[in-house]
């Protein structure tokens, strides 16, 4: 009996995943960076055994354990959504998924459990140099746990280090090693926790210039030297950020040329490709090859893609229509051919996956050794199989598009932002009346390291649509058969319980926030 | 070893009664966690294949049918 799988089913199971996933990147970001200041400020106090910088380091932990709270677990719903919504990407990644999410939540349970309760119990328990490394330990459990996510994902995004089982069905691990330090999930890594050290250091600032616009007399040594150690570590992580983000996009360039081609909004490749700096999209473009002007405007840096891209300033950048229509020679020398193609030899893939299973269970070994040569012939295609017409392998341009811009423009602002803060911090006096735009300013920031954070996880996850693993499997091919009722149910459960659970948070935080650090 | 026990279980217990915003953090994430395993997960997230099939090579058959199928 064939399925009927209908488009609302995907959109819904989609749309459900990402309201869940969005959630969680809100408590997730902050958890890292917060981390980091709390190390920062304890390792001071450790070093002078000034009581103010105990205070200080106790007050900071005090939120990173109110959020860590609210968000503990909040990533476990989206492995409930795996076995129920996403069953057959559940089973055909199984045994890939299997060591990093068993790894990350046993270093979660074991590592952040045992530290985070010395941190908050052990003051006056243990030895400070026990303490100072239960905190830092805190942090690298909950960033240790990061990095095994983030392999995870990185395989879907550049699967690497398996082959398909076509008895079982499932991909299978053949390299731990190219899995877990594969290129996409190094940087991914690295780039993915440290826009959480942004995000946190921006809540230092914020919260200390509320200090400082309450006028806040107890607290003000520590609003200003919270605000020193959080610009400073801003600065440092922003640029890392900037860093790393190059690095990601030379690794997109690579392994996901369409991603690339959406976040630019480039339909017709070029040699010296330039990066767009400022546009705006052509609302009235509706199909890659229907001829209209994809921008109303556009300013682009010379050749800035290419060397993203590439590393060389001359390359080619292909474009949406190139990579449907192929032809263009590739970054590896081979010569890539169209999606019309890529879809015939996924239906090759498939047929040979079916004849294989018929040949199996007749008992014809030769038919499945034959029909097993074809499937692995044409398995790097297997997904393309499921695609009907090729412009369905067109992500949503302009929200990637557009989600890039925001990522990059606000990366800019906060280096911007964390520079005059730190002018302001050397060289004028912060508790004046007068730089009371400057708090606001700075309170303001946050929600937007929050939207900073979430664009860059739509351009990563929008990007590569309609792919779940790249090439390998579609979404109407990855998903349960279940009924659009229940997706829909529990897509609003999910958004009032987490809405519920963020409302406390913020209660508690701003609670907490009022209370002060009670120095003096 | 004994001794060691009762220090880390007196580390807790004393850890535990000393707390104040830990107090509603702790209930906030017992009732969480209820919600997502006692209700969520038994109730809305039970497990798609678990449901339609009984063993490991169920599952392989069914998922591969499923992939035949949807290529079809």
């Amino acid at each position: 009996m064939i399925e009927n799988i209908d488009s609302s089913l995907i959109d819904w199971s989609r749309a459900q995943f990402a309201l869940t996933a969005i959630y969680h990147w809100i408590f997730v970001p902050l958890t890292l960076g917060l981390a980091v200041v709390m190390g920062i400020m304890e390792t001071i106090y450790y070093r002078n055994k000034d009581e103010f910088w105990k205070k200080t380091a106790q007050f900071w932990q005090k939120l990173f354990g109110i959020n860590f709270a609210v968000g503990v677990a909040t990533g476990l719903i989206l492995e409930f959504e795996f076995g129920t919504n996403w069953s057959n990407y559940s089973w055909f990644v199984g045994d890939i998924f299997g060591a990093p999410l068993a790894i990350e939540g046993i270093v979660a349970f074991f590592m952040e459990a045992t530290f985070i309760a010395v941190m908050f119990f052990g003051w006056h328990k243990v030895s400070r140099g026990f303490h100072l490394a239960s905190t830092w330990l805190t942090g690298l459990g909950a960033t240790i746990s990061a990095w095994w996510i983030l392999v995870a994902n990185s395989w879907m995004q550049y699967p690497v280090g398996m082959e398909f089982n076509p008895d079982t069905a499932r991909n299978e691990m053949v390299s731990f090693a190219e899995v877990a330090l594969s290129p996409m999930a190094v940087n991914k890594f690295f780039h993915t926790v440290m826009s959480g050290w942004v995000l946190g250091a921006i809540f230092v600032v914020a919260v200390s210039c509320w200090y400082l616009l309450k006028k806040r007399e107890a607290d003000k040594k520590f609003a200003l030297e919270s605000i020193k150690i959080g610009t400073l570590f801003g600065l440092v992580s922003t640029l890392l950020v900037a860093f790393t983000g190059d690095g990601a996009g030379y690794q997109v360039a690579q392994h996901q040329p369409m991603k690339l081609a959406a976040m630019e909004g480039l339909y017709e490749g070029e040699q010296g490709a330039g990066l767009i700096a400022v546009a705006a999209l052509n609302p009235s473009k509706e199909a890659p090859d229907d001829g209209v002007n994809p921008f109303l405007f556009r300013v682009e840096i010379p050749k800035m893609l290419s060397l993203l891209a590439t590393r060389s300033t001359d390359s080619f950048v292909p474009g949406i229509n190139d990579i449907l229509k192929g032809g263009y020679t590739q970054y590896d020398g081979t010569t890539a051919i169209s999606v019309p193609e890529k879809i015939e030899r996924g239906k090759t893939a498939i047929r040979a996956f079916a004849a294989y299973r018929k040949a199996k269970a007749d008992g014809d070994e030769a038919g499945a050794v034959a029909s097993a040569k074809l499937l692995q012939d044409n398995m790097p295609y297997f997904g393309y199989g499921y695609i009907k017409n090729a412009n369905d392998v067109v992500p949503n341009v302009p929200l990637t598009f557009y989600m890039f811009r925001i990522m990059v423009y606000l990366g800019g602002y906060f280096i911007f932002f964390f520079l005059v803060m730190l002018f302001c911090y050397y060289k004028m006096d912060l508790t004046q009346t007068k730089w009371k735009w400057l708090h606001w300013v700075a309170f303001l920031t946050v929600p937007l390291g929050y939207l900073a954070g979430q664009a860059g996880w739509a351009v990563a996850e929008v990007g590569r649509q309609p792919w779940v693993i790249q090439d390998m499997l579609p979404t109407n091919a990855a998903i349960s058969a279940v009924g659009v009722g229940s997706v829909q149910l529990t897509f609003f459960i999910f958004l009032a319980l987490f809405t519920i659970m963020l409302i406390a948070e913020i209660g508690i935080l701003m609670k907490a926030i009022k209370k002060g650090p009670e120095i003096n | 070893m004994k001794n060691t026990l009762y220090k880390i279980w007196r580390f807790y217990v004393d850890g535990f009664k000393s707390m104040t915003t830990g107090r509603v953090l702790w209930l906030i994430i017992l009732v969480k966690l209820f919600i997502m395993f006692a209700i969520l997960r038994l109730f809305f997230f039970p497990n798609y294949l678990n449901e339609h099939t009984n063993s490991s090579d169920e599952k392989g058959e069914f998922v591969g049918e499923q992939l035949i199928q949807r290529g079809q």
